[in-house]
């Protein structure tokens, strides 16, 4: 009973968050002068088969970027360094792959590690700052983003592979065998991903940490009260250290998914800023495994429906990232909203189900209210 | 001991009222934090407000500074009645604030932080400092407008402060525990300038726990004790610090112990030579040493601040840079953590149970788990036992009389005595031989309070040894087989809880001198 209405809470915040976006963003159309029905009509259309595979390749992507800023928001870290983490491991493992030591899938698991695996050091490093020194999060894991960027440039040169009639810098293809093979849906062209499954699985592996172990229940005691978590004896630096790792090691599967299902290299043009989306993702999932994939699913949507919107009604697509930045505010606003309101309804709850057994106590000021006389 | 040096413009106790509080009420959901507090400041006095922290002095200030909003009762400000919803409001009504924690930046110098917010008053030039100037000379302040605040010391700070509240056209100001940071040379000049405020015509309310200090400096003197005024002393004059000291804690005295003493020779917590530097200043923690028997309740009575909280951090183990040796049942504690000495036997009931207790926003069951997550029936093999957690949960529930729908329910949606006894409940699980409740009571209704002062005597017959700080000397004296008195971290008189009475501890605890 009490599970249903949270939940119900939950979903009619989200609801809440998105017809204010959507509200606004209809504002922005109609103050434009651009056909605000016409935009939606198409945006809310049923995509194709094709749009539908981008939808769930870009949605794998960002599901997983958003569940490495869930991982840290749990703990109240901001970690908005998700963007430098999937650029710096991603270029990792397309070099491991590259390399190809090992022979097919054996390759592939060593390119995963070595992602992930940078992906922790260099959340770590902003971990490592917060925890010794208490340098916050917020800031270094910015200050890592444009050292991943340049970093990943310089490295990139080197590693480069000259491609023939092209100006492209790319490093070496992963080796056919080492490439995870999709599925199509419906008749169109394309493929799913392979790697949606693995990024399913960590979504389940993020709820079960948090939920069941020992480890995830430190964590989101820390996450909701440093206080009370030091008095009980939690390692409060240590869980800091291990969260930005954990957060980093699946920011380093966040670029995966392309390089291993369709781009076969890292190169100048890796799609960028996908760490910037999950943050809001996150937000807008509630930091819950099921919330994030909806969410993630509603912004590639949003983004998929949005590219013909300049041929088929002459509105920039860019409209859509204007939606999307409101939903992050509405979202905020309205999760609150809603706290405090469940707040409320579960003391009323609470005292509407004492008062019968046990009326509550008069509000007596302690054992000795009455005012005494002062011999002075 | 009123002050006879300095001349008042009026007599207290006939000049017009200043601040006028009449039934003021402020409650949080499952805390009292004011009923019916009724207070006269009248104009030319200082006025001070005493209690034990969590009495309410907090609370009340910030309704009559505009931080929040009181349920009921009404401010009258030199007249009139206002409705105060933010600090500007107050401001305008000539109510300014000087908080403990100051509000300057460092990088500016005084002209610019007084001016900061208030530009529109006196601009932010020539004027400024002209007004400064006056405002330092007419109250004796002292102050430079052009010194840059980081080359001042913290007494000079202070000063800024004041003068900062003056500067923006206060009348009435509240000083919270202004004597905190100072040493006492200028605790000295902070009198001094605050007799030239009252001489002046302004009324100056003062919060503290410092009984001595309030003594010296004090017209007038309300008690508040569980949120409510206990009562207002008019005439200083042969009022004593004991006397202050029991009016504070109260002399309602819980179901005295009847029974027979469970002492017994074999000692549980041994604790020697114990120290907490503080860097630049007294010991927190100064040489302590005790025993506690199996079957034994030790007390620690004290004024507020005198190193109870210390005390209790580090025998837990979250004081970094305690030295000496505590040892429990035998094993060495040194080396251990603090979730490791919990898990040798050590069960805690925090003074702050909002902050150190609960997790109030996680259901019941989790805070069943909180500090237990490494033992059944909380977890197995590194996995949260959800199951073995939630029956457990109900056992608590059941036995321990936490008024609660069920284990889902969240932690703050309980009354502060049903979180507390959730505390307790969850404390005594897991077979400690060491029970530690800092202010187990504070802030519970009465019913709370009795059904705890019960688990703890239950606590000490099943043979805990029960190390229990508090501030209401009633229940030390009605719960402890032996009690100390601890005054600025060391320990100063053993007691015997049957023969000694509150006036005794109240003078040991303020170091008046003799333990008749």
């Amino acid at each position: 009973m009490t599970r249903l209405v949270t939940l119900g809470l939950g979903i009619l915040a989200a609801g809440l968050a998105l017809v204010a976006a959507f509200a606004i963003t209809s504002l922005v159309l109609i103050v434009a002068g651009d056909p605000a029905g016409e935009v939606w009509g198409e945006i809310l259309s049923w995509p194709e088969s094709r749009n539908l595979t981008n939808i769930i390749n870009n949605a794998t992507v960002l599901y997983l970027s958003a569940l490495a800023v869930a991982i840290g928001f749990r703990m109240n870290l901001f970690n908005i360094g998700v963007d430098g983490q999937y650029r710096v491991a991603a270029f990792t493992a397309a070099v491991v792959a590259g390399e190809a030591w090992l022979p097919g899938y054996l390759n592939t698991a060593l390119a995963i590690l070595a992602a992930m695996a940078v992906g922790a050091v260099w959340a770590g490093i902003a971990g490592l700052l917060r925890a010794s020194r208490g340098v916050s999060e917020v800031i270094s894991t910015i200050m890592l983003n444009f050292i991943a960027t340049s970093l990943v440039a310089y490295l990139l040169r080197k590693a480069a592979v000259d491609a023939e009639g092209s100006n492209a810098v790319n490093t070496k293809p992963v080796p056919e065998g080492s490439r995870i093979g999709g599925f199509s849906i419906g008749d169109g062209p394309g493929e799913v991903y392979g790697f949606v499954f693995i990024a399913a699985a960590a979504g389940f592996l993020f709820w079960f940490v948090l939920n069941r172990t020992r480890f995830g229940f430190d964590l989101r005691a820390t996450g909701r009260s440093t206080t009370a978590a030091v008095a009980n004896g939690i390692n409060v630096n240590k869980m800091v250290l291990a969260t930005m790792c954990l957060s980093g090691a699946v920011a380093g599967l966040v670029g995966l998914p392309i390089l291993f299902g369709s781009q076969f290299s890292y190169g100048s043009t890796f799609q960028s800023g996908l760490g910037f989306a999950g943050i809001a993702i996150a937000l807008l999932g509630r930091n819950h495994p099921v919330g994030i994939a909806l969410g993630a699913l509603l912004f590639a949507f949003l983004d998929e429906q949005s590219n013909p919107l300049q041929i088929l009604v002459g509105v920039s697509p860019d409209i859509v990232a204007i939606t999307q930045g409101v939903i992050v505010l509405t979202v905020v606003i309205s999760y609150e909203l809603i706290r405090r309101y469940a707040v409320r309804l579960e003391q009323q709850r609470v005292a509407r189900a004492l008062a019968p057994s046990a009326p509550t106590p008069p509000p007596t000021s302690g054992p000795s209210g009455e005012a005494e006389e002062v011999k002075a | 001991m009123s002050t006879t040096t300095a001349p008042t413009p009026a007599t207290p106790g006939t000049a017009p009222v200043s601040v006028r509080l009449r039934g003021i009420g402020k409650r949080f959901p499952g805390v009292i934090a004011n009923d019916d507090i009724n207070i006269d400041v009248r104009r030319g006095t200082i006025h001070a407000i005493v209690g034990e922290n969590g009495a309410g002095k907090s609370t009340l200030m910030k309704i009559l500074y505009g931080v929040q909003p009181p349920d009921s009762g009404t401010i009258e400000i030199n007249g009139t009645e206002v409705t105060l919803s933010s600090p500007a409001d107050a401001i305008r009504a000539g109510v300014g604030m000087v908080f403990q924690h100051f509000m300057l930046a460092d990088n500016l110098t005084v002209l610019e932080n007084v001016v900061l917010g208030a530009e529109k008053l006196h601009g932010i030039g020539g004027r400024a400092r002209a007004e400064i100037t006056r405002i330092s000379e007419a109250y004796g302040l002292d102050i430079d407008p052009d010194r840059l605040v980081e080359e001042l010391g913290v007494g000079a700070r202070q000063r800024v402060e004041v003068l900062k509240v003056l500067y923006r056209g206060a009348n009435v100001i509240i000083l919270d525990e202004p004597t905190a940071v100072l040493v006492p040379q200028e605790v000295d000049e902070l009198f001094g300038n605050l007799r030239e405020l009252k001489e002046e015509g302004l009324s100056v309310i003062f919060i503290s726990h410092k009984l001595d200090e309030v003594l010296t400096v004090a017209d007038e003197i309300t008690v508040i004790r569980r949120g409510t005024t206990v009562t207002t002393v008019t005439d200083t004059e042969g009022v004593t610090a004991r006397k202050l000291a029991e009016l504070m804690v109260g002399s309602q005295l819980p179901s005295p112990s009847t029974e027979a003493s469970t002492v017994t020779d074999q000692v549980l917590l041994s604790v020697r030579n114990l120290s907490l530097p503080a860097p630049g200043g007294r010991p927190l923690l100064d040489d302590i040493s005790f025993d506690i028997h199996r079957g034994e309740v030790l007390g620690i009575a004290g004024v507020e601040g005198n190193g109870q909280a210390e005390l209790v951090e580090a025998v837990m183990g979250m004081r970094p840079g305690t030295t000496g040796t505590i040892t429990l049942a035998g094993t060495d504690l040194g080396p251990l953590s603090n979730r490791a000495r919990r898990e040798s036997g050590i069960g805690y009931i925090p003074e702050d149970r909002h902050r150190h207790g609960l997790l109030l926003d996680a259901p019941l069951w989790e805070n069943r788990v909180l500090g237990h997550q490494g033992r059944a029936p909380s977890s197995r093999h590194g996995l949260i036992d959800r199951r073995g957690a939630r029956d457990d949960t109900l056992r608590i529930i059941e036995e321990y009389d936490v008024r609660t729908p069920g284990p889902d329910v969240l932690a703050r949606a309980l009354s502060g005595g049903n979180q507390q006894k959730l505390i307790v409940g969850r404390e005594m699980s897991g077979d400690p031989v060491l029970l530690i409740a800092a202010h187990p009571t504070r802030g519970v209704d009465v019913g709370a309070q009795a059904a705890i002062w019960q688990h703890i005597k239950n606590a000490r017959k099943e043979g805990l040894a029960v190390l229990l700080i508090s501030a209401d000397l009633d229940e030390l004296i009605g719960l402890s087989d032996t009690i100390e008195v601890i005054l600025r971290g060391r320990l100063v008189g053993t007691f015997d809880p049957g023969a000694v009475t509150p006036e005794q501890l109240g003078s040991a605890m303020t170091g008046a001198g003799e333990s008749a």
